[in-house]
């Protein structure tokens, strides 16, 4: 099976360029999670829901005749107060409390969210068509939609543009000084409770952004929510917490395997194989970290 | 004490005996109900005295359920056949092959998992609190989507296991399957209960409560943690064998790997009832499935956010469960000497 790859250099440029692109989306992802797992130590497994919905609205606009595009503004917008929102409602009542209570508190309104995406727009794969045209490269033998090419710059774009809110501003000194040390900066007057509404906020209006250029890109599907929450956490072990340069090139990383995975296994493996290698990272890192008589923490 | 338990265990095990003649309607509810406790009390096993909270039992559950079925076919039939066929009546078993295959399919269920749960135990087990839990998050949703893919099981058109033989009466094959999920719930229930007299829970709740501790006391933790995982897929797998018998239709992630219901549902039981308890896992099942039947029907189509506020709303405000509250509440009755003035100091906090 190895040997049809490099008997088809072209297929294997393809796949490269296609799973880079789709690991600068998934990296974006991955950056809201690992922004909240650092801040409030909570995995968040209604992620991926997060981005399904944010990939609705931009749907939602391209429905009634607005350019898709738009959606990469007006998506994070909606998603913010819809993050604040859930943060008040169940959020922060599990913040300090058991990891396993906010996984499971999680996957509550991930199961939640599916549902109610399902009833209010129905269980069809839907895109939003942005008209961009296509990219040819190397005499028409690889093929890139312009699509792809705008969502790579549209998530580079907003991955340093937080890098920089994070740097600058006062409450991105807050949310750095929560995350290194909660108690600590509460006695020192940050107002801990906002600063976490603000960071759930934050990654919650990310995924909106990230849902938009799917939508665009790829396609959307109420169940399709869960593998982009595993992708995310994937992402986020192998890179480690506050490692962005790391979360950058294993999300491209994990974006060339998939597309790999897809041309080698078929299609119908790709989600499995994406959840295996989940496992496989988890054992690779167990035994790495066993013979210093560690584990992962 | 002693006296009152023995009537409470023979007034079950007589209700149990009893109860698919007296109401014939709720015979495959029943069963079902079985199979839930067993899935509660198996997932509690690790969830609740171990502290390895799993999400990936359902693995062992579909893996049962499809080696049962794949055992009963492909002992007399050819399997590729079967399946490519859908199910349509190209075959058929005779009333003995159909219960021959069915045992062996079941002890193969049971065998099985618990063969792979000692198999990949090593290097899941080392994994601890959330990591483990989403990496057995990420085993069953991969054995769903890899089963889904497989021809020769089906692959997304699913398997039909084979129909139950024409003997007897009409009510014959609920009765089989109520009978065969009792005896299985019977006897989980007493080789757990009799495992939670020995030493070996002891050591569950020590990795519980400190597993460096555990291990500096001299425990080989990991082989105990194997051996409570490989308990646990032994009782799922069996739970998923009849499972399938039951359903007589399995598809890869709505019925076998289905991590959305029963992968849930397990964990819920567990919980709503007290994490930790023998009897909790056994009550919150019973009431969970009650609740279920009952409201699943009048919620019609929004099952699933009902489903996804009872998790969130259990996880927030009930996560001791009903032993958990029971205990707080009553806890002379659980062997535990309370001294009135501290209590009333307790109250007064309060």
């Amino acid at each position: 099976m190895d040997l049809l790859i490099f008997q088809a250099p072209i297929l294997m440029v393809q796949a490269s360029m296609d799973g880079i692109l789709l690991g600068i989306l998934f990296a974006l992802i991955a950056y809201g999670m690992a922004l909240q797992w650092g801040v409030m130590n909570i995995i968040n497994i209604a992620q991926g829901d997060l981005v399904i919905l944010g990939g609705y609205i931009a749907y939602f606009m391209y429905l009634y005749g607005i350019h898709p595009a738009w959606g990469v503004i007006v998506s994070p917008i909606i998603m913010y107060f819809v993050g604040i929102g859930i943060y008040k409602l169940v959020i922060n009542k599990v913040v300090d409390r058991d990891l396993f209570i906010s996984i499971l508190a999680t996957f509550g309104i991930s199961i939640l969210f599916m549902q109610l995406m399902n009833f209010a727009f129905g269980a069809d794969v839907v895109l939003a068509n942005s008209g961009y045209g296509t990219t040819m490269l190397f005499d028409n033998s690889v093929v890139l939609p312009n699509s792809k090419i705008f969502a790579a710059v549209i998530s580079i774009v907003f991955a340093i543009g937080l890098v920089i809110y994070m740097k600058r501003s006062k409450l991105g000194r807050a949310i750095r000084a929560t995350a290194q040390n909660a108690r600590a900066a509460k006695i020192l007057g940050v107002d801990t409770e906002k600063v976490y509404a603000a960071t759930f906020g934050i990654n919650a209006a990310l995924c909106g952004v990230a849902g938009a250029l799917i939508s665009i890109t790829f396609t959307i599907h109420p169940y399709m929510g869960l593998p982009y929450t595993i992708r995310s956490f994937m992402i986020v072990i192998v890179a480690g917490l506050g490692n962005l340069p790391g979360v950058a090139l294993s999300g491209m990383g994990l974006g060339v395997f998939e597309e790999f995975a897809d041309y080698i296994l078929g299609t119908e493996f790709r989600i499995g194989s994406v959840f295996l290698l989940l496992v496989l990272i988890l054992v690779y890192r167990r035994f790495k970290l066993s013979k210093k008589r560690e584990y992962l923490k | 004490m002693k006296k009152n338990n023995l009537i409470l265990y023979a007034a079950i095990l007589i209700f149990g005996l009893v109860a698919p003649f007296v109401f014939p309607a709720f015979k495959v509810q029943l069963s079902i109900l079985c199979v839930l406790i067993i899935l509660a009390i198996t997932w509690n096993i690790q969830g609740g005295e171990m502290g390895y909270n799993s999400f990936g039992n359902i693995l062992f559950y579909g893996l049962g359920m499809y080696l049962c079925a794949s055992v009963q076919v492909g002992m007399f039939f050819p399997l590729a056949e079967w399946t490519e066929s859908g199910g349509e009546k190209t075959f058929v078993h005779t009333p003995a092959q159909f219960f021959q295959g069915f045992g062996v399919g079941l002890a193969v269920a049971a065998i099985v998992p618990t063969i792979v749960a000692g198999l990949i135990g090593y290097s899941i087990l080392g994994l601890r609190g959330h990591y483990f839990a989403i990496c057995t998050l990420g085993l069953g949703v991969a054995a769903g989507e890899i089963s889904g893919g497989i021809e020769i099981i089906g692959a997304g058109q699913g398997f039909t296991t084979p129909p139950f033989p024409n003997i007897g009466s009409l009510e014959a094959r609920g009765e089989f399957f109520y009978f065969c999920s009792f005896i299985a719930l019977v006897l989980t229930f007493i080789a757990v209960k009799s495992i939670y007299s020995t030493r070996f829970k002891l050591v569950l709740n020590a990795i519980r409560d400190n597993e460096d501790k555990a291990e500096a006391m001299g425990i080989q933790t990991m082989k105990y943690k194997i051996i409570g995982w490989m308990i646990s897929a032994f009782f799922c797998g069996l739970a998923g064998g009849i499972m399938g018998g039951l359903v007589g239709y399995i598809d890869s992630t709505d019925v076998a790997f289905d991590g959305r219901e029963m992968g849930v549902f397990m964990v819920l039981m567990a919980i709503l009832g007290g994490k930790g308890t023998l009897w909790g896992p056994v009550i919150g099942a019973t009431i969970f499935h009650v609740f279920k039947e009952g409201f699943w029907t009048f919620f019609l189509g929004w099952q699933y956010v009902a489903l996804g506020v009872l998790i969130v709303v259990i996880v927030i405000y009930f996560p001791e469960g009903i032993m958990g509250w029971l205990r707080e509440k009553y806890p002379e009755r659980f062997g535990e000497v309370v001294d009135e003035a501290d209590r009333k100091a307790q109250v007064e906090l309060k």
